[in-house]
């Protein structure tokens, strides 16, 4: 299965990033072999991070998502996607895929506040 | 790190005078300007720019005149009557929502990123600081609030505070401002609109589940409707954490390039640390 | 003419220029786009008797129809659809009401309905209007559209605009012949009158300014107008009556009929310089 981290860089030892429509980067990770792709989430986009970005891992066909803080309209993709997300930690990509490998992450069932793709750094 | 936004109802309360005034009083802070379509921090605030980059915030339709075949389809969709008669983009009016992209026959028309404003990082003695400035009639102004407050997150160190000088309304720049902060301080005036406004932002708030604090400037102004604002706070679960009396002293130090804590307005400073140790206990208590 | 007042941010006293304008001329139509903090009734006291829902056009997804091709999200540029599973998933919020999914789907399966996003009220006749939007609603532009096509021709029209340069000032000021510009001499006021010139101008509006609170120290204001050539049509002192009378709802044209003869010359003035 492929999962999805939000990164503050493109490389495992970069930290997680606490947001997900805003992250800097999408690590796709096999957490078997630690092998990944990196996804520049830099685009410029007139508003609707969230949804895009969820769209992204749809269309990447990733299994479960790992990352801080998840807005209504991201989740609500997500949800209809059947994707979980998973709540990270901020500390390297590497640790996070580690602890979700060991079952320890915790499963994000709520959302942060929406903020009508106006983007938020929370 | 804590992010305390502050707003208004609607501008001119004071929000930059009160913010000015707390960056010479919060020690281990950064402070962010997001009142994009006023900003008024940088000009009392001495600053050395670090970084200034280009901010795209939109994006137009432009039309190829050598492809164009003057169909005319692109002007029918267009709800925004963004396309002359001689099939031109009216760049004020173009939305850049591509449904004229859509309709071309001849695929004359593409979609263009656009520079709408600049972002800065300024080093000032009180602090990291980020602004913006748009361009002027400049959309999206909502993503810049954004994009402000990401670049000061790229300079953080070990603060303990962001000072956000927020946008006045409830629309998308306010909803900007305020998303992740620890707390909202409303800056309020006692006039006929005062509270209905203040209701209005501290709604927001409370719609984004942030804690609403409450300041009312200019308190003695009117003392009737100080009562009833505090009344409303006092029956709503919002706190007011400050009065600032009316004194044109404050005018005059603005006229200098000071705030009022500068000038040395003893009463004006007593009430500003006042209001900021009860806004350090409040934050502090929500963990 | 169409009037239009605006200031580079709030609280300059757009409201008292634009009020008391109106309360100074005998027949006039008043319109508030401040939408989002609209406040000239507090002033006027209209009698609201009309109401009208301001609604937009979001796109309905007929399940039946639709494919699940993904044309229409990638069609819009808001990001207002996303499609899963074959599921079309709409965030009206976002939604422009550009009508650009629509045009992308090749089934046909996308039509439009109404959504409403605020009201426009107005009195009996008309000569007072204002318009809310709902809060948490991010595009007040169609409120303000909606308002302006209640414009009534033959009528001096004053637009109280909302605060800022950014597209609703833009909006707003459309079609005007003229710009008060209300400032205050402050280093913020200069800033933000210097915005405010700069959008008349881009949109090639004349324009004129008003300085509220004036102290004993405007040159930074009227050395600005004059190097731009841009004419100063009038100065209210900085008095704690005037900001008390304000905080009571009282304009300084119900304490002081001086006041009106001083807004009907503003009047005059402005309109001497349209016909030039």
């Amino acid at each position: 299965m492929k999962v999805a981290v939000s990164a503050t860089g493109n490389t495992l030892e970069n930290i997680m990033d606490q947001r997900f429509g805003r992250a800097a980067y999408f690590l796709i990770a096999d957490p078997e072999t630690m092998q990944i792709k990196a996804i520049d989430n830099q685009a410029a986009s007139a508003g609707g991070a969230g949804i895009t970005a969820a769209q992204t891992m749809v269309d990447q066909g990733v299994g479960a998502v790992i990352t801080g803080n998840v807005g209504p309209n991201a989740m609500s993709v997500l949800k209809a996607a059947e994707i979980p997300v998973y709540r990270g930690t901020p500390d390297p990509v590497r640790k996070n895929l580690e602890a979700f490998k060991k079952g320890a992450l915790e499963k994000i069932e709520d959302t942060v506040p929406s903020h009508f793709g106006m983007g938020g750094p929370k | 790190m804590k992010q305390i936004s502050f707003v208004s109802g609607k501008g001119g309360t004071g929000k930059s005078t009160l913010v000015a005034s707390l960056s010479l009083l919060v020690q281990e802070k950064m402070l962010a300007d997001c009142d994009v379509d006023a900003p008024n921090l940088h000009i009392l605030l001495d600053h050395q720019v670090l970084v200034m980059e280009d901010y795209h915030g939109a994006r137009e339709a432009v039309i190829d005149p050598g492809m164009c075949v003057k169909c005319g389809r692109c002007k029918e969709v267009c709800r925004f009557n963004a396309v002359n008669d001689i099939f031109e983009i009216i760049p004020m009016h173009c939305e850049g929502c591509g449904a004229c992209t859509l309709v071309c026959p001849a695929g004359a028309i593409r979609l263009e990123t656009v520079k709408t404003g600049q972002t800065y990082v300024a080093q000032t003695e009180r602090g990291t600081f980020a602004h913006a400035l748009l361009d002027i009639g400049a959309e999206g102004s909502g993503k810049l609030v954004t994009e402000v407050r990401k670049k000061l997150d790229q300079f953080q160190k070990d603060e303990k505070w962001v000072l956000i000088d927020g946008s006045p309304g409830i629309g998308c720049v306010v909803i900007a401002s305020i998303t992740g902060a620890s707390a909202v301080v409303a800056v309020a005036e006692p006039t006929k609109s005062g509270l209905s406004d203040l209701e209005r932002v501290l709604g927001v708030a409370r719609h984004f589940g942030i804690p609403g604090l409450v300041c009312i400037n200019k308190f003695d102004l009117n003392p009737e409707i100080t009562a009833e604002i505090e009344n409303f706070c006092n029956n709503n679960g919002f706190l007011v954490i400050g009065k600032i009396p009316y004194d044109p002293a404050v005018m005059k130090a603005l006229q200098e390039f000071k705030t009022p804590l500068e000038a040395g307005n003893r009463r004006f400073a007593m009430e500003i640390e006042n209001l900021w140790k009860k806004l350090e206990w409040e934050v502090g208590r929500e963990e | 003419m169409r009037l239009a007042v605006l200031s580079g941010k709030g609280g300059t006293g757009k409201t008292t220029v634009s009020a008391s304008l109106a309360l100074a001329l005998d027949s006039c139509q008043y319109i508030d786009c401040d939408v989002e903090e609209p406040n000239g009734a507090i002033f006027l006291k209209p009698e609201l008797q009309e109401r009208y829902e301001v609604k937009v056009p979001v796109p309905e997804v007929d399940p039946a129809k639709c494919n699940g091709c993904g044309n229409c999200a990638r069609a819009c540029q808001f990001h207002a659809l996303a499609v899963i599973k074959d599921k079309a998933l709409l965030f009206a919020e976002i939604c422009h009401h550009c009508g650009a999914c629509q045009l992308s789907c090749p089934t046909g399966a996308i039509h439009e309905a109404d959504r409403v996003i605020g009201v426009v009220e107005a009195d009996a006749r008309g000569s007072f209007l204002h318009g809310r939007l709902n809060i948490g609603e991010p595009v007040s532009i169609p409120i303000i559209r909606e308002l302006k096509r209640r414009v009534q021709n033959g009528l001096p029209v004053i637009l109280d605009c909302p605060p800022g340069a950014s597209c609703s000032v833009v909006q707003a000021i459309g079609g005007c012949d003229y710009c008060i510009l209300v400032t205050e001499p402050t280093p913020f006021g200069l800033h933000d009158l210097k915005i405010a010139v700069a959008l008349v101008k881009k949109m090639k509006l004349p324009g004129g300014v008003i300085i509220n609170k004036a102290m004993n120290n405007q040159q930074m204001i009227q050395e600005f107008c004059q190097e731009n050539g841009i004419e100063v049509l009038l100065e209210t002192p900085f008095s704690r009556e005037i900001a008390e009378n304000y905080s009571r709802g009282i304009l300084p044209v119900q304490a002081d009929p001086a006041w009106i003869s001083r807004l009907q010359e503003v009047y005059s003035q402005v309109e001497r310089s349209v016909k030039k």
